[in-house]
Parts: structure tokens; C-alpha cells; sequence
């Protein structure tokens, strides 16, 4: 199976071609079933692969598609690259891709895009597989440039809305930035190992100098910083959730967003040779899980809750990949996956049941109505808040464990993101199916549970974020980490956990304790007290305001960035363009009509003159020859 | 004969015709004398390639030049009617013009001639390049290309000549 | 037998005879007359060049004479074709009435 693994991703760009060629023609349930059974065959052939290389010794398969590119010391093959890491992603992105698909033929159902729609979500599901599977930095670059491609696509979907085409610039252009920093790598790699393919740079990745080897991993975190929404560039990611619920889910929290966690666990060597470039990684997901957290609590859309829940959470594994615990933070992608999708779709349920509203201040009250969407959401948010013994305790214990072993301050910050997390989490449950209904009487009319092919995968990935934990048990009482040991190949530089049991258990402790404290801060604020959201602006105290408005940093971005731009651009327009440039064009034209006027007058069209002023010529031109002669 | 060989005598005479009757064909009033003065200058210079030795030329001009492109001017002339002077002069002024402009490159020519090399002519049986054997040799061997190319031509220039010439081209 | 006429003497009879042709395109104006000018000029080349061909030995010159006169065959036949027909049109070839073009 390792052998067909060209397949994984072929399958999503054949159900591309058919639905990019042929939507129109075929009905909606065929197109759906075509996109979904494509991912789902490279799911099965993701597994089945999957077990023979748990069963093999030899975990680094590298699978020759063809010669690419050849040009003088370039060569850049199409390879692929199968060994656990990449593995672990397959199953990730084509399991959960195949339940989103699903659930996507449910939600989008009415949608006069139904096939386009599919087109997107196939294609997307391939640049994701080339980026996983890569095994150079080109190829996965060409990934990395699909997956920012498809994400533009389905952000603006709906590209009649104009705000919505903004969201999906925005995005485009904020990925850009990152890109490049991507590509910056890929140059510096090339020029200092003479090569990019992943298993040669790895092996003499210590040859070059400590300081190249910060740059080239900073910038291989500016692209992860792009891709992965952390500051300074995480503006575009709670602008995407413009985007149809299942492409929020799919692309904005499982999938293309951990691909920034991908390729700096990929490239692991490099930050484990770089102290600063791990701790510049460390840093930087601190306080962009913190800040995120900060503004998750204040927001009304549900989607935007969930957007910057995305945010904080991928700011924590790269607090984790900071410190160099690798495999706990694909552990927390996992887990994440699971409940953040579930969490999405959950939300994509609660939209469709009301009919199109985001706003949690026009819900409440819908836990009798919607039964199933309900409780897998409680699921995913007990999940997300590290309840034992849900997947999402697991994980961020491990990450955070790592964390408290290398830095105390960083620790507490990510703690601090926990609490802040169960916090908002708990409270958009609460406001959203607590409560009375505040929505118009139509909407509660309406209200409606969703159908089986949308409340099907949400029950999987319940059933999924409940044993997700399975996979990273903590060691210390005994019980066996499997994520651990399955990266044990792909991490070169192994870190492992040196506290004592004593130590891990208090912070387990602490943990729990501390969740519990958040959920039940939120039960008073919102169940006991009954506080609502406040719907003026001026009734905000100073702090909240400022964070209702996230800070201001998009307009902070649209002062120092945008303005000048804008400026200078107005300054190039009006004047170079308009006065300049086109002076120039329209001058040579005058200039030509008026001497042309001029000459004009010598073509009066008497035959006498002409041949006089040929004449002359005649006797110029042999009084100059001869001269030049003589 | 005053010290000039007979060939010197009959180039001054013959080049003293031509000019003549080239001057005759300019400045005649009647188109139709105009046409017979220029017959007479071809003929001068038909001696003038006899004087070289260019036995075919000279046959070939007088048959093409005098026989026929001036048949066909005297034709034209008579079609239009302009046997007798009706042809509006031009000013004194672009005469003067002319004449000066014409005068001025003879000055020029001449001028750029003055201290050449006075090259003479060879022997004059030796030159046997102009008889029409030996011309035709080359033109059936060396030129045969253009030759044939030159018959298309005059087919084209009959063809077009007819189609212009046509009362209504429908 | 020494023909005894150095070049530059043909070289001036052609000059003069083209010079007279080219001043009567110059000063008249009925087209006939401009044509058998034309025609003037030409053979004022021609001539020329029979020399230099008798001068140099060398047939081309010949050659290349015969084909101008074929040419100027062909250049005759169709301008006095279009000559005849602007007759019949304006009823006059004075040249100076052929401004058409000019506005």
C-alpha cells in the first residue's frame, strides 16, 4: 500500500477534474457522492497504509512520482515522503475531510454553488495531501500555495457579498506575507545544504553555521506564522469564517491551519539547533494564545468565538513546539482536529437551524430543539476546556507539562489561555442553549434539527474528541503514549519529559482544578446571573471595549500599513500616472500631430515640386559622397 | 581628319545630335514633335551603341524604343487629341527653378568627375561582348532566370495594361 | 583599331542627357511629356552602363541594359494605360490637376 500512496492524493484531483468539468451536467447528490468518495478512498488507502508501515521497521518510504525539475545543481524530484509524521497527517486530513465532505452535502444542500463548492473542498483536499506528503520544500510549497489558494476560493464562496471578497483577500494577502518568508527558507536551504529534499537537508542540517540555521528556521516560522494565523499575522483567520461553516471546519481549524505545526515539526532539526529561533516559536504562540483568548471572550458571532479559539489554540502548540515537545503538539493538532471541527460543524448545525443567525445574543434556549447538535457540542467544548477524561485534557496537560519543564512565565500564560478557554467556551454553550429563546418568533418557528448526513459526522467526531486521549496517555502512571513513540522516527533530536511524578500530577491537578473554576465562573455569570451580552457599545467599560474591538488591531493595520499605501498609491495614480507617464504618451502624440500639420503643408501634391525636391536631394547627396571621397 | 580618328568624329557628332534632340524633345510645343524629336535622340544613341560594338543593343533599341514605346506615345497622343499646343505653361519662376536645379547638378556631376582618371575605351574589334552571339550565351546560360521572369513581367504589365485600360471594369 | 574615346566623355553625354530629362519632368507639366522624359533619363542611364560594360569586358552590363528595356516596355504599356484612362476621366493629364490626394 506505502507504494500506492501517489493514489492519496490523486483521488481528491480526479473528484477535482469531475466536478470542475462535468458539475454542471451532473445532479447534486452525484457530485457530492463523487467528491466524498474520493476522499473517502484516500482514506481507506491512508489506513491501510497506515498499518503496514506501524508493522514495517523501515519508516522512511520515499516515493519517486518523477523527475520535476533539472537545471544545472537543481534537481527537485517530485518526491513523496511516507514515514509516521506524514502518515499521522494523511489520516487527519482525509479522515476528517471525508466527514466534513459529508456533512458539507447536508449543509450546502440548497446552495446553487453545490458542485463548485465540491470542486474547492476536492482540490483543496490534494494541495493539502501534496503538502503533507512532499518531500522536498518545493513540493510541499506548491501545496502550501494551493491550500492559500483554495482557502481564497472558499472564503469568498459566496463572492456576490462584497465584504465576504474583502475577508478573502485579506486572507490571501496576510498568507502572502507569510509565503514569502517560506520561500526565503527554501532559498537559504538550497544555497547552504545544495539541496531541499527533506531526508538529505536533515542528515548535514548541522553543517551550516548556528546563525544560518536561526534564520532559515525564523523564517520558515514567519511562513508558519502566515499559514497557522499567529501574531502579527492572524487578522485574516476570524475574517475567513465569511467562508461556508464546512470550509471554516475543514480549512480554518483542522486542517490547513496546523500546516504551519506540520512543517516546523517537519523541520524539527533546525529548531532543536536553535535555541532562539524555538524560543522566538515559544513566544510569539504565547501571546497570541493569550491574546486571542482575551478577545475570544467578548464576541457574539458564534463562528468568531470559534475563529479565535482556533487562534489561541494554535498559538498554544507553538508554545509547545517552542519548547520542543513535537510530538505533544501533532498530539494537540489531533485533538484539536477532532474537537474543533466538531465544534464548527456543531455551530454550522445551530446556523442552519436558525436560519442563517451567527449572533449567540439572538439564541438561547436550544438545547430541547436541537438534541443531537447539543450534546456533541458540549462534548467538543468540555473537550477544548481539558476535562479529564476527554481527548483535549490529554493533550494540552502533556503541551503544558513540556512548558512548565522549560519555562515558568510561558506556563502560566499558557494556563492563563486554558482558563480563559473553558471560560468563553462555557460561556457561548450557556448563552447559545441555556436559557430563553431571544431570537424573532419565525426563527423559533423554524428551528429544526439538522438532517442525518450532517448530524452523522458530528457524532463521530464526538465519539472521537471523547477517545481522542487514547493516543497520548500520560506516561508518568504508567500508561502508554502512543504519539510519542510513533514520532519517535520523524523527531531527530529527542526532549524528553524530565519532571518528577510528583510535579506532573500537581499540574494535572491545577489543570482540572482550574477549568473547573472557569466553567463554574461562567455558570454563575451566565446560568445563575442570567447576564446577557450587552447590545450597546457604550455601555462597554473601558477594558471590554477595548477588547470587543480585538484590540484594535485591524485598524492599528489599516493606520500603519494600509494608509501609507494608499497614500503613495493615490501620489502615483494622480500625479506620475495621470501627469507623468501619460504626458509622456500623449505628448509624443502631439508632438507627432504637429509636425505632422507641419510637413503636411510640403505635400501640396504638385508633381514639379516634388521632383525639384528630389533633384536637390540628388545633388546633396553626390556633393556629400563626393566630399566624403575626397 | 584635324587630328581626330573617324570614331572620334562620330561620337561628337552623334553626342551633339542626341543633345540636341534631347533638348528639341523639352522644349518643343507640340507634343507630337516632341514624340519625333525623341525618335531621332534613341537613333543617335542606337550609333552610340554601334560605336561600342553593341550590335544587339542596338538592334533591340531601335525595335523596342523607337518601334514601339513611341508608336504607342504618338498612339496616346492622337487618342487624346493633343496634336496641337494646348498644354498650360508653368511660371517663368518654376522654369528658372528648373533650370537652375538642372544646371546645378550637371555642375555637381561634372565636378565629381574632375580629376578622375581619364580611362580610354579598348580596343574596338576587341570587344566582342556585345555581338548577339555572344550576349545570347549569357542570356540563355547565366540569366536565364531573370529572363524568364522578365517575359511574366511583360505578361502581367499586357494583362494590367488591358484591365486599366478597359471602358467599365466590372 | 583604337576606338580612342576615354570613359568620361560618356560619362558627361549621359549626365547632359539626363539632366535634360530630368529638367523637362521639372518644368513641364503635360504627362506625355513627363513620360518621354522619363523615358530620356532612362536611356541616358543605359548608355552608360554599355560603356562601363565595353569598358570592364563584361557581358552583365549588356544583359542588365537588355532587361531595363523590357521593363521600361512593361512601365510604358501600363502607364500610358492609366495616363489614357485619367483622360478619359478629368479630360486633362496636366499634372498639376492630379492633386487628389492632397486633401
Amino acid at each position: 500500500m506505502i507504494k500506492l500512496i501517489s493514489l492519496v492524493p490523486l483521488f481528491p484531483l480526479i473528484g477535482f477534474l469531475i466536478n470542475g468539468f462535468f458539475g454542471k451536467k451532473i445532479t447534486k447528490s452525484l457530485s457530492g457522492i463523487i467528491a466524498s468518495g474520493s476522499v473517502l478512498a484516500s482514506f481507506i488507502i491512508s489506513i491501510l497504509a497506515f498499518f503496514e508501515l506501524e508493522s514495517s521497521t523501515h519508516k522512511q518510504n520515499i516515493v519517486n512520482v518523477f523527475d520535476w525539475i533539472n537545471s544545472g545543481d537543481l534537481t527537485i524530484p517530485f518526491q513523496f515522503l511516507y514515514d509516521p509524521l506524514s502518515a499521522w497527517f494523511l489520516l487527519i486530513i482525509t479522515g476528517i475531510g471525508f466527514l466534513i465532505h459529508v456533512y458539507s452535502i447536508g449543509y450546502m444542500h440548497s446552495d446553487e454553488g453545490f458542485s463548485r463548492f465540491f470542486t474547492y473542498l476536492n482540490l483543496f483536499v490534494f494541495f493539502m495531501l501534496l503538502l503533507v506528503l512532499g518531500n522536498n520544500y518545493v513540493v510541499s510549497f506548491v501545496g502550501w500555495e494551493g491550500v492559500g489558494l483554495c482557502s481564497y476560493l472558499l472564503i469568498g464562496f459566496w463572492f456576490k457579498n462584497t465584504a465576504y471578497n474583502n475577508a478573502a483577500k485579506k486572507a490571501f494577502i496576510m498568507n502572502r506575507i507569510g509565503d514569502l518568508g517560506f520561500l526565503l527558507a527554501t532559498v537559504l536551504i538550497f544555497t547552504n545544504y545544495n539541496s531541499i529534499s527533506y531526508t538529505e537537508v536533515f542528515e548535514k542540517a548541522g553543517t551550516a553555521s548556528t546563525s544560518t540555521i536561526t534564520l532559515i528556521a525564523i523564517f520558515i516560522f514567519i511562513g508558519a506564522m502566515g499559514k497557522s494565523a499567529q501574531l502579527p499575522l492572524y487578522t485574516w483567520l476570524p475574517d475567513a469564517m465569511a467562508g461556508p461553516t464546512p470550509v471554516s471546519a475543514l480549512i480554518h481549524a483542522a486542517t490547513m491551519v496546523t500546516a504551519g505545526i506540520f512543517i516546523i515539526v517537519r523541520s524539527n532539526v533546525f529548531y532543536s539547533m536553535s535555541q532562539e529561533a524555538s524560543s522566538f516559536v515559544a513566544i510569539v504562540g504565547a501571546i497570541t494564545a493569550l491574546f486571542a483568548a482575551i478577545i475570544g471572550t467578548l464576541q457574539n458571532d458564534i463562528k468568531k468565538i470559534l475563529a479565535y479559539s482556533t487562534v489561541s489554540q494554535l498559538g498554544l502548540m507553538f508554545l509547545g513546539l517552542g519548547v520542543g515537545a513535537y510530538s505533544s503538539a501533532v498530539f494537540h493538532v489531533t485533538t484539536h482536529a477532532f474537537f474543533k471541527a466538531l465544534l464548527f460543524l456543531g455551530a454550522g448545525s445551530v446556523i442552519h437551524a436558525m436560519g442563517g443567525e451567527q449572533d449567540i445574543r439572538r439564541m438561547g434556549g436550544l438545547k430541547g430543539k436541537i438534541k443531537i447538535t447539543f450534546i456533541t457540542m458540549l462534548i467538543g467544548t468540555i473537550a477544548i476546556s481539558g476535562v479529564p477524561p476527554f481527548s483535549g485534557f490529554f493533550s494540552k496537560d502533556e503541551l503544558l507539562a513540556h512548558v512548565y519543564e522549560q519555562n515558568k512565565i510561558l506556563w502560566l500564560v499558557g494556563m492563563l489561555t486554558s482558563i480563559l478557554t473553558a471560560f468563553y467556551m462555557f460561556r457561548m454553550i450557556f448563552l447559545t442553549f441555556y436559557g430563553s429563546f431571544k431570537g424573532t418568533h419565525e426563527q423559533e418557528h423554524h428551528l429544526h434539527e439538522s438532517p442525518s448526513n450532517m448530524t452523522f459526522p458530528l457524532i463521530v467526531l464526538a465519539a472521537l474528541s471523547i477517545i481522542g486521549g487514547l493516543l497520548g496517555l500520560p506516561e508518568f502512571i504508567g500508561l502508554p503514549n502512543w504519539m510519542h513513540h510513533h514520532l519517535d522516527e520523524v523527531i531527530k533530536i529527542k526532549n524528553p519529559l524530565m519532571l518528577s511524578h510528583e510535579t506532573e500530577a500537581t499540574l494535572m491537578g491545577l489543570a482540572i482544578l482550574s477549568a473547573a473554576a472557569s466553567i463554574y465562573f461562567a455558570y454563575m455569570l451566565y446560568m445563575k446571573n442570567k447576564v446577557l451580552p450587552v447590545e450597546k457599545e457604550n455601555e462597554f467599560k473601558p477594558w471590554q471595549k477595548l477588547v470587543f474591538h480585538k484590540f484594535y488591531v485591524d485598524e492599528i493595520y489599516e493606520t500603519i500599513i494600509q494608509k501609507p499605501i494608499d497614500v503613495v498609491s493615490s501620489f502615483f495614480s494622480k500625479v506620475v500616472d495621470n501627469q507623468v507617464i501619460d504626458g509622456i504618451v500623449n505628448g509624443v502624440g502631439t508632438f507627432v500631430k504637429t509636425s505632422g500639420s507641419a510637413v503636411r503643408l510640403l505635400q501640396q501634391g504638385n508633381i514639379g515640386f516634388y521632383i525639384i525636391s528630389m533633384v536637390v536631394g540628388v545633388i546633396m547627396c553626390i556633393v556629400l559622397l563626393t566630399m566624403a571621397i575626397n | 581628319m584635324l587630328g581626330y580618328t573617324i570614331t572620334q568624329w562620330l561620337f561628337g557628332i552623334l553626342s551633339f545630335l542626341a543633345i540636341m534632340f534631347g533638348l528639341m524633345v523639352v522644349f518643343s510645343r507640340n507634343p507630337v514633335n516632341s514624340v519625333l524629336y525623341l525618335v531621332m535622340a534613341f537613333f543617335c544613341i542606337a550609333g552610340h551603341y554601334l560605336l561600342l560594338n553593341a550590335q544587339f543593343l542596338a538592334v533591340v533599341h531601335i525595335v523596342v524604343y523607337a518601334g514601339a514605346i513611341m508608336v504607342l506615345f504618338l498612339f496616346v497622343i492622337m487618342l487624346m487629341n493633343l496634336n496641337q499646343d494646348t498644354e498650360p505653361q508653368r511660371t517663368w519662376l518654376t522654369k528658372i527653378i528648373a533650370g537652375i536645379s538642372g544646371g546645378l547638378m550637371l555642375f555637381v556631376l561634372v565636378g565629381s568627375l574632375k580629376g578622375s582618371e581619364q580611362l580610354q575605351l579598348t580596343t574596338y574589334g576587341a570587344s566582342q561582348i556585345g555581338l548577339v552571339k555572344n550576349l545570347g550565351k549569357v542570356l540563355f546560360s547565366e540569366f536565364l532566370f531573370p529572363f524568364e521572369i522578365a517575359s511574366i513581367l511583360l505578361l502581367a504589365a499586357l494583362v494590367g495594361a488591358i484591365m486599366i485600360g478597359k471602358k467599365e471594369i466590372k | 583599331m583604337i576606338n580612342g574615346i576615354s570613359i568620361n566623355y560618356y560619362i558627361l553625354l549621359s549626365a547632359v542627357l539626363f539632366i535634360i530629362g530630368a529638367v523637362g519632368v521639372m518644368a513641364r507639366r503635360n504627362s506625355i511629356i513627363i513620360f518621354m522624359c522619363i523615358e530620356l533619363m532612362l536611356n541616358a542611364v543605359n548608355l552608360l552602363l554599355v560603356s562601363f560594360s565595353v569598358l570592364h569586358n563584361d557581358a552583365s552590363g549588356q544583359v542588365f541594359v537588355f532587361f531595363i528595356m523590357a521593363v521600361a516596355a512593361a512601365e510604358v504599356a501600363v502607364g500610358l494605360a492609366i495616363l489614357s484612362m485619367i483622360y478619359r476621366n478629368i479630360k486633362s493629364i496636366d499634372t498639376d490637376l492630379l492633386s487628389n490626394l492632397k486633401n
